[in-house]
């Protein structure tokens, strides 16, 4: 009997070793669905640019075969991002798939993208769902948990000394993460904590809010045309010079300073990335993309420009054969390149563990409105989610 | 420090009011005297509001850019009647909607197509975008105020249009009895083309005035449509005085939902409530409005039929 | 087997195309397959889904001569009900479709009843703030996913050996369901039902005069359009995995007012002709341009103003 299993399982493997045998690939597909139309279109066109200049850099090639990159407008709208993910997995058999700004959507794409055993590269949405309970092998994040920005604002604004903060972020998964983080490390009194409609762009009600309730600080995640549109009206009714704005990192890019302009000096935000941290990859990035682009990178073009670079060393790593979804898996927890962030290293829950700098709104040595960085917050910095995470092996 | 969020939050529902109402004027007016559903009205706005960014951008000051937008888009309006919409005017209904749905999706696309599908960035004026201080203690964005004021000139305008014109007098005609008008002489083809180039303008003129404080972008008049077209029912086909008191009051009533039901909820059901549900009450509760008003004057509030 | 009195309001099934037609569908999966295309299976499905929608909106706008803006409120209930049931538990489609039929049916009669009490363009407008309002009730239900909208877990399960998650399966119980519907639906035009409705879309004062509860009718006739509107809705659900609340909103609205012109109002195929030109000319296009929408609102704007009656009006004997 027993021998008879044993040869049974062993043809049954020889057979499966045949049959599945990994074959090398003739190229590599990547589906880049992002939001590229509306308020969050920019952020779309930031990770699309980083992605494609790092595509550039390695020659049109990623790990050695030449990359087929598919680019998909989501509209920032769940049916047509479900839709879209399904196309390109389905009809298209992508090999990654990336690209996904905002986390309400990545949780709508996130079930028929793992199903059809797609690997999902993130370079943006980083939902506390996807990095604890519902973690999965197939699902990578090379830019950040959504918490870890706010988490460092909170932890500044209680350093340096503000008691009475007013909240305010969108009402989605992102925004719900944020405030959470920010509250995580903010030691003071949170006077009120306000959730908008994604789509709102008028603030004008919040706005007379805060000025009734009269809090010593604000902290907004507001992303893209969110963040412009309140800061303005912020500004505009001359609240500015009654309480100080605080902003991730998100809410104080380039995208937002082009929009806004000067009344934004002054502005403490934190980041993973700047782009006048010291490495040689972050110097040729962001003076490639100047060059290529005619404008200033934000951390969404860091971040798409990051996880090309993963994408290739996985590639590279195991030699093509990208059939053989363990082996792909084992080369992008190992993550070998060169991130812009400097050294970069994957948590088990495929979130990176990294460092958080303060920057300020300033202006450069030309002239120009944008960040500087001033510090570090915290130093190899991990997720609050990733205890709650069982990634099977 | 209640009585200024009062006062703060009774502005801000004012300045919304008024914006409706300039979308709403043409819209009843073309319902009204023409007997057409125009769902491309918020295509209009969206036009405006381009047309107006990209003037402004090119001239680099807001006033030009305001003046060479409304203008276009009023040729623009007068176009499109002249071409198309003056085949619809004899067409039942459903043709209406449909024949007017899709020039709103081509509309859409005309704009990705030419100014690309990311918002385009319309500031206001330098010397508006600060506050201005209405009460010790108490500053008002002067740009806001600005709109206040476009708002109220241009009611005021209207009006004197509608009631001390020949121009005016034929729309009351057109409106209130069209077979009896054109009986009587009116050269019915001429009206209506005025009329809606008329509409159009009020159209870019309100884009320019919300685009600094929303966005200019893509479908940016398909939620406001909807909005207009609750105001005209409310307040009557064919009455520009409805189509004010009717904008009023949803302007009024919508900003106040929005500032009062979160408090309200977070103090009966939780923060989550606050967040979840009010603003999508504060939209039913217009519907609501609507449904009633038609239940106990279904024609309006100030019917213009005789 | 000819009716024994026909008349000109009867809509002729035309067997023998029909049946061409129901074979053909039949076949079309390893047709598909035999061709490397699998993909399409799933747009095929979609047409069907949609093409029952379309109908089912044709028997109140097309038979029926009322505007409604606000159908897809009917097919969203439908979609949400089996999502909702399937979040709580209950995952068997014996319990859940019937289940969301009956709802769709109950709201078109709640909407129908104070809706149907106007006319013309406030019947309109009515409809569509109905549409609206449970839109934003279904953004506000954030314990049913809000905005971001619901996930099925699993597909309805029907049996042991019918497994809906292979598409192909799929596809055959939808071509059954939908071809069910469409014979009921022509029966019961053809029936004195069918003929009253298209009467009072005629003359309604004179068959008033006549002595024909007009309300009556016309309320039976929306919910029934509703609870067939229920039917695609549950049919949706299952193929997408997936409903949000746009599936509610007016411009789905009006996408199924546009599949009924485009395809004929008041033809018993309309529906169906006009969802497979929209998803196809959406198919085609959509590879070519990202502008293809320019080009739908071009056609629409065509079959208003030169074929009003649609595309099967072409093939109307005078």
């Amino acid at each position: 009997m027993k021998w008879t299993s044993v040869r049974v399982v062993a043809l049954a493997a020889s057979l499966a070793m045949t049959v599945g045998a990994a074959h090398a690939a003739d190229a590599v597909k990547v589906g880049l669905l992002s939001t590229l139309s509306g308020p969050g279109s920019g952020l779309g066109i930031d990770i699309r640019d980083g992605f494609q200049l790092a595509v550039k850099h390695s020659g049109g090639k990623l790990g050695g075969l030449p990359a087929e990159v598919v680019v998909v407008d989501d509209q920032q709208n769940p049916d047509v991002a479900r839709q879209s993910a399904e196309r390109l997995v389905k009809r298209d058999k992508v090999d990654f798939m990336t690209g996904i700004v905002f986390s309400n959507l990545l949780l709508a794409v996130a079930p028929p993208v793992f199903q059809s055993n797609t690997f999902y590269i993130s370079a943006n949405a980083g939902p506390s769902q996807l990095a604890g309970p519902q973690c999965n092998p197939y699902y990578f994040n090379v830019a950040y948990q959504n918490d870890n920005q706010h988490e460092a604002m909170g932890k500044t604004v209680t350093d340096k000394g503000f008691k009475r903060v007013a909240l305010l972020a969108p009402n989605y998964p992102a925004g719900k993460d944020a405030l959470a983080g920010f509250k995580r490390y903010f030691k003071g009194e949170v006077v009120s904590e306000t959730y908008t409609p994604l789509n709102q762009l008028d603030y004008g009600s919040e706005v007379s809010k805060m000025r009734a309730a009269k809090p010593d600080a604000v902290y907004i995640f507001l992303p893209g045309g969110l963040g412009i549109n309140f800061i303005k009206q912020f500004v505009g009714a001359g609240l500015s010079k009654e309480m100080t704005l605080f902003g991730p990192g998100f809410s104080a890019d380039e995208d937002v300073i082009r929009a806004v302009g000067e009344p934004m000096l002054g502005m403490f935000n934190t980041s993973q990335w700047a782009h006048d941290l010291d490495n040689a990859a972050n110097k040729r990035f962001v003076a490639d993309f100047q060059k290529e682009y005619g404008r200033l990178p934000t951390l969404y073009a860091a971040q798409g420009y990051d996880a090309a670079r993963l994408m290739d060393a996985a590639v590279r790593d195991t030699k093509g054969k990208l059939d053989d979804k363990k082996a792909v898996r084992r080369a992008l927890e190992a993550a070998k390149f060169d991130s812009v962030r400097g050294a970069f290293k994957f948590n088990t829950n495929h979130h990176p563990v990294q460092d958080y700098y303060l920057r300020v709104i300033t202006k450069d040595a030309q002239g120009r409105v944008t960040n500087r960085t001033l510090g570090t917050v915290f130093k190899a910095h991990a997720d609050a989610y990733a205890s709650t995470c069982k990634m099977p092996s | 420090m209640t009585g200024i969020l009062v006062l703060e939050q009774s502005l801000n529902g004012l300045q919304f009011g008024l914006m409706l109402f300039l979308l709403a004027a043409g819209l009843t007016l073309v319902f009204g005297i023409m007997d057409m559903i125009n769902l491309a009205h918020g295509s209009l706005y969206m036009v405006g509001a381009y047309l107006i960014a990209a003037a402004a951008l090119a001239s680099g000051s807001f006033w030009l850019g305001l003046a060479a937008g409304v203008a276009g888009t009023a040729l623009f309006g007068v176009l499109l009647e002249t071409t198309v919409l003056r085949r619809l005017y004899e067409r039942d209904h459903l043709s209406q909607v449909l024949g007017t749905f899709a020039i709103l999706l081509m509309c859409n696309e005309g704009v990705r197509w030419i100014w690309g599908s990311q918002p385009m960035t319309l500031n206001p004026p330098p010397a508006l975008s600060g506050p201005v201080e209405l009460l010790p203690g108490f500053s008002y964005p002067a740009f806001r105020l600005l709109v206040i004021g476009v708002g109220l000139l241009v009611a005021a305008g209207l009006w004197a249009l509608v009631t001390r014109t020949r121009l005016g007098m034929q729309v009351r005609a057109g409106a209130s009895d069209r077979e009896m008008a054109l009986a009587m002489g009116v050269n019915v083809r001429r009206l209506f083309t005025a009329v809606f180039g008329l509409g159009a303008a009020l159209c870019a003129v309100a884009g320019g005035m919300l685009g600094p404080l929303l966005a200019v972008q893509v479908g940016m008049g398909e939620n406001i449509l909807i909005l207009a077209f609750v105001v005209i029912v409310i307040g009557g086909i064919g009455s520009v005085r409805g189509a004010f008191i009717g904008a009023l009051l949803i302007g009024v009533i919508d900003t106040a939902a929005r500032a009062l039901l979160p408090p309200l909820l977070e103090r009966l059901a939780g923060p989550a409530a606050a967040s979840d549900v009010a603003p999508a009450l504060a939209s039913i509760l217009i519907y609501v409005l609507m449904a009633a008003v038609l239940f106990w004057k279904p024609q309006g509030l100030f019917p213009s039929h005789g | 087997m000819a009716d024994p009195v026909s008349s000109p309001l009867d809509h002729r099934l035309r067997k023998v195309p029909a049946l061409v037609l129901l074979a053909a569908l039949v076949v079309l999966p390893w047709g598909l397959q035999a061709a490397g295309q699998d993909f399409y299976l799933g747009l095929a499905t979609r047409i069907l889904i949609f093409g029952l929608a379309a109908t089912s909106l044709n028997l109140v706008l097309g038979f029926g001569g009322l505007v409604s803006f606000g159908h897809a409120a009917f097919v969203g209930a439908g979609a949400y009900t089996v999502a909702v049931l399937m979040q709580d538990g209950v995952a068997s489609a014996w319990i859940a479709w019937p289940a969301a039929v009956a709802v769709s049916a109950v709201l078109a009669a709640a909407i129908g009843a104070i809706s149907l009490r106007t006319r013309g363009v406030y019947f309109i407008m009515i409809t569509l703030a109905f549409a609206q309002m449970l839109y934003y009730v279904m953004t506000s239900l954030k314990a049913y996913g809000g905005e971001d909208g619901l996930s099925l877990m699993s597909k309805s399960f029907v049996a042991e050996a019918v497994d809906l998650g292979d598409e192909r399966t799929f596809y055959l119980l939808t071509l059954a369901v939908c071809a069910l519907a469409f014979l009921f639906v022509q029966r019961l035009l053809n029936a004195r039902f069918g003929h009253t409705l298209q009467g009072l879309r005629e003359n309604e004062t004179r068959m008033a005069a006549i002595g024909f509860p007009v309300f009556r009718y016309r309320l039976a006739a929306f919910v029934l359009a509703g609870a067939l509107g229920g039917v695609a809705g549950v049919l949706l659900v299952n193929q997408s995995g997936f409903v949000s609340p746009s599936l509610l909103d007016w411009h789905q609205s009006g996408l199924l007012l546009m599949m009924v012109i485009l395809g004929g109002v008041g033809h018993l195929y309309g529906g169906l002709a006009g969802a497979a030109i929209f998803l196809l000319l959406e198919e085609l296009l959509s590879g070519y341009t990202t502008h293809w929408k320019f080009v739908l609102g071009l056609v629409l704007l065509a079959v208003v103003l030169l074929a009003p009656n649609g595309v099967m009006s072409f093939r109307r004997r005078r």
